[in-house]
């Protein structure tokens, strides 16, 4: 019996490209997507979105401190989710702290893996005393559980408040340095396992033997390949980041008041909790949530999208 | 195996040691003790005084040591807010962190393994969705804000319960279920993927081929294996709560270990502080050791590699 061979044309179509990212657009989960691209709007805009300064008592219609929010007896729409204990808009600094939520999850996170990443690399690729070092170093980090270790270095650091400021709001470059300094070891590990196999690949070898420099090495042929677990990595320690925030400012231990952030509100709505202002507690509370959720979410859909081992996580 | 215990036994030493220097530095680093001690406002010869009373007036290296010295002898320190010493306080707050802990993990336990369960045995369903949602929602919602929405709901509308203090089972429900809420969540998900693993493997496929019913496989011979990671991330977690529960004992006014951290940063009660943190790594690092050396123990691949 004949058997006809037929070609097979795996030439790239010239659409590919197009393709891939359409694909990629559509895969998204579009509910976490949108709860993240909305809390980016707030951030950016939130000086033309908050209708009134979240820092000053509001005056004029609806002034006064406890007003409920709009839909209840004695709210005003003039101050749509109602005011604090002392007067200010409720709306307007949630507005205004989507923009720390914002800044200390991305740049926390940034931050941690980018020493994660360097050590991690720095381990796994050059071994031995550096790897014993870097490791020992992680597992003595990885001691302490992080909440509690969080605390306790932003309250060393407060002593030095505005020290690290920059140009960040009071309190917040010292967090984002808290973050730096304690989640870096999940990334260093995870980093370390990759590169540890990653250094006896046939064309990592090639390169060495080839004379390349191993800076080069490792920008070159290390780095990318480790960029995908990193990204997964990243997208998961968002929504922990911010979670810590705002425990470390419910404590008072991370954005000074009165620089509104979702965990400070909260810790302002606790003293009058029993006083029946709900709403105090509800909103920002929600907002952490709901922020947390969608990275959550982005999150695993990446871990999945990148690294199908985890999957049944 | 020896080797294996005792170079595991080295590295939870090594950790410790960098651990207890990491604290001890980082203090120094900023700022000094004693000018904590004294106060703002404090006269120089103040400092000077309490620098030599505490020996802080020695080089960094020698107060380490001796610092080390008084640790091994179980001596922590004495609270500069208390006048007492930190070990008698951590004693005095201890039976209240394990009674909260211990609440936290059964509750944990409770709507994690159950609802792990039924998500790997009805896999992609509605259920499988629904307990998802529920493991998504405790990791997402802190448990600080949950337990703030039990008081307004439980203690100030409806009545029921204690907002704050201890004493009773009553006063124990609320910061329980906020300490365990997020437990849970991460127990949902590892009992899901233990179960998945081993409903995946050969015996419980021979299980099935030879007849068995379905409910005796899950129970019997897959749960039964499943259960093994389960029950060591419960005392691995069990440690962590009787340590982070910080938050959840100051909304609710409970005198566990966090609420001395927490009034020990407050009051910038130093020697509190660092007894604290250097408590929780120890406990930490032994829990993780003890693991280690009883997977070793079960799994003789673990000591070989």
């Amino acid at each position: 019996m004949a058997v006809e061979a037929r070609p097979v044309h795996l030439a790239p179509s010239a659409d590919f490209v197009p393709a891939r990212a359409a694909k990629i657009i559509r895969d998204i989960p579009m509910a976490p997507a949108l709860v993240l691209a909305l809390l980016l709007f707030t951030a950016v805009f939130a000086g033309l979105l908050a209708p009134h300064d979240p820092t000053i008592p509001i005056s004029g219609a609806g002034a006064g401190v406890f007003t409920p929010p709009f839909w209840m007896a004695g709210g005003n729409i003039n101050v749509p989710l109602g005011t604090d204990f002392q007067g200010r808009d409720v709306l307007s600094r949630l507005i205004y702290g989507a923009r720390v939520t914002l800044m200390v999850a991305v740049t926390g996170t940034a931050v941690a893996g980018g020493i994660g990443m360097f050590l991690g690399v720095l381990a796994g690729y050059f071994g031995g005393w550096a790897d014993q070092a870097i490791m020992r170093l992680t597992d003595a980090w990885l001691a302490l559980p992080s909440l509690v270790f969080a605390i306790f270095l932003a309250a060393l650091l407060q002593e030095k408040i505005n020290q690290v400021a920059f140009f960040l709001p009071p309190g917040v470059g010292n967090i984002i340095l808290v973050f730096g300094l304690i989640y870096w070891t999940r990334y260093a590990r995870v980093i370390r396992g990759e590169v540890l196999s990653l250094r006896e690949r046939d064309y990592v070898r090639l390169a060495q033997v080839a004379g390349l420099r191993q800076s080069k090495i490792i920008i070159r042929h290390i780095v990318p390949n480790v960029l995908n677990t990193w990204m997964v990595l990243a997208s998961l320690t968002v929504g922990v980041v911010i979670i810590t925030e705002a425990s470390l400012s419910f404590l008072g231990l991370g954005v000074s008041p009165p620089t509104p952030a979702w965990g400070n509100m909260l810790s302002e709505a606790r003293r009058t909790l029993m006083a029946g202002q709900w709403w105090l507690t509800v909103l920002p509370g929600i907002c952490i949530s709901v922020v947390v959720l969608a990275a959550n979410l982005f999150g695993d859909w990446l871990r999945v999208k990148l690294d199908p081992k985890q999957r049944n996580l | 195996m020896r080797t294996y215990i005792l170079r595991r036994l080295g590295y939870s030493a090594i950790s410790l040691v960098l651990l207890s220097m990491t604290i001890f530095f980082l203090i120094r680093l900023t700022g000094d003790p004693a000018r904590l001690m004294v106060g703002p406002g404090g006269q120089p010869e103040d400092i000077e005084r309490t620098r030599v009373e505490w020996g802080l007036d020695r080089s960094w290296p020698e107060q380490y040591m001796s610092f080390v010295r008084n640790l091994a002898a179980g001596d922590f320190g004495t609270s500069f807010q208390y006048r007492l010493s930190v070990r008698e306080l951590y004693a005095e707050r201890l039976p209240f962190s394990l009674q909260l802990a211990t609440a936290g993990m059964l509750i944990s336990l409770c709507i994690g393994i159950p609802l792990g369960i039924i998500t790997a045995v009805k896999v992609d369903t509605f259920w499988d969705t629904i307990c998802k949602v529920i493991a998504m929602l405790g990791l997402s919602a802190p448990g600080f804000f949950v337990g703030l929405l039990m008081i307004i709901v439980f203690a100030v509308n409806l009545r029921w319960l204690p907002a704050s203090g201890s004493g009773t089972i009553l006063h124990l429900i609320m910061p329980s279920l906020a300490l365990g809420w997020y437990f849970a969540a991460s127990m949902l998900r590892l009992t899901r993927s233990s179960m998945l693993d081993v409903l995946d493997s050969e015996y419980v496929k021979l299980a099935r081929l030879k007849g068995v019913p379905e409910r005796i496989v899950i129970a019997k011979h897959a749960f039964k294996n499943a259960l093994i990671p389960v029950l060591t991330l419960a005392g691995i977690n069990f440690v962590i709560m009787i340590n982070v529960a910080v938050i959840i004992e100051t909304i609710f006014a409970w005198p566990g270990i966090g609420r001395l951290l927490f009034e020990g940063i407050q009051n910038r009660d130093f020697p509190v502080v660092q007894g604290v943190v250097i408590l929780a790594g120890l406990m930490i690092v032994t829990v993780n050791l003890c693991v280690d050396l009883l997977y070793a123990v079960i799994d003789p691949r673990i000591r070989y590699s």
